[in-house]
């Protein structure tokens, strides 16, 4: 065992670096802008939480803190009833 | 007691402008009757629905903002029952967030009105 690397140097080599995934920290929007009531009414705004077949984003998705997810699955419900979004759709996006 | 409540209904495309204004009324009648107090009303006129509701694609969509006592609720609800215009209907009381909410919506909307009369 004659060549071992000097200390500090890895005998490990890559061929590619590895990829280091510099993870974005996710937030909650409704906290970072003091929004406190999730509107029913606004179709436009609640098809951000929701996937191309009209299915509600789980909270690891989009980040939303528990109490507002909760406020969001309602209100996207109310506006499934009053026909403001689809309960199943193919390309909603 | 009085409770702040916010009610949208659909009311059929079928129905000429007139007729559905006199269905309106007729809510809003309803309404005031029972000792409610009308502080909002919002046409927002045909709209395509996200999926068919009787076989129809479209429908007169009406938001009505009210303070009335809560024992008011359950007659406006049979009323849009029986009412063979309306194919939809949805009344949620409002809470201290969401009036805060509604009234930015409405002051809004009337400062929007301004600006276009000027």
């Amino acid at each position: 065992m004659a060549n071992i690397a000097p200390v500090g140097q890895s005998e490990i080599r890559y061929l590619t670096p590895p990829a280091v995934e510099v993870k974005k920290k996710k937030y909650c929007r409704f906290k970072k802008n003091k929004i406190k009531y999730v509107d029913y009414k606004d179709p436009e705004f609640l098809k951000k939480f929701l996937n191309e077949q009209g299915k509600i984003l789980p909270r690891r998705v989009t980040g939303t803190s528990l109490k507002y997810q909760r406020k969001v699955a309602t209100a996207v419900k109310r506006a499934r009833h009053l026909a403001l979004l689809p309960y199943v759709a193919d390309l909603l996006k | 007691m009085l409770n702040q409540y916010e009610t949208v209904f659909i009311v059929t495309p079928v129905l000429s402008e007139a007729q559905m204004k006199e269905a309106v009324e007729k809510f809003r009648g309803v309404i005031t009757a029972k000792g409610g107090e009308i502080i909002n009303e919002e046409n927002w006129g045909l709209r395509k629905l996200a999926y068919p509701i009787q076989k129809k694609s479209t429908g007169f969509f009406t938001l009505i903002e009210f303070k009335a006592p809560g024992d008011l609720v359950k007659p406006l609800e049979i009323e849009y029952k029986r009412d063979e215009r309306v194919i939809r209907f949805l009344t949620t009381r409002l809470d201290k967030y969401s009036s805060e909410y509604a009234e930015k919506r409405r002051n809004k909307k009337q400062s929007a009105a301004k600006v276009t009369e000027e």
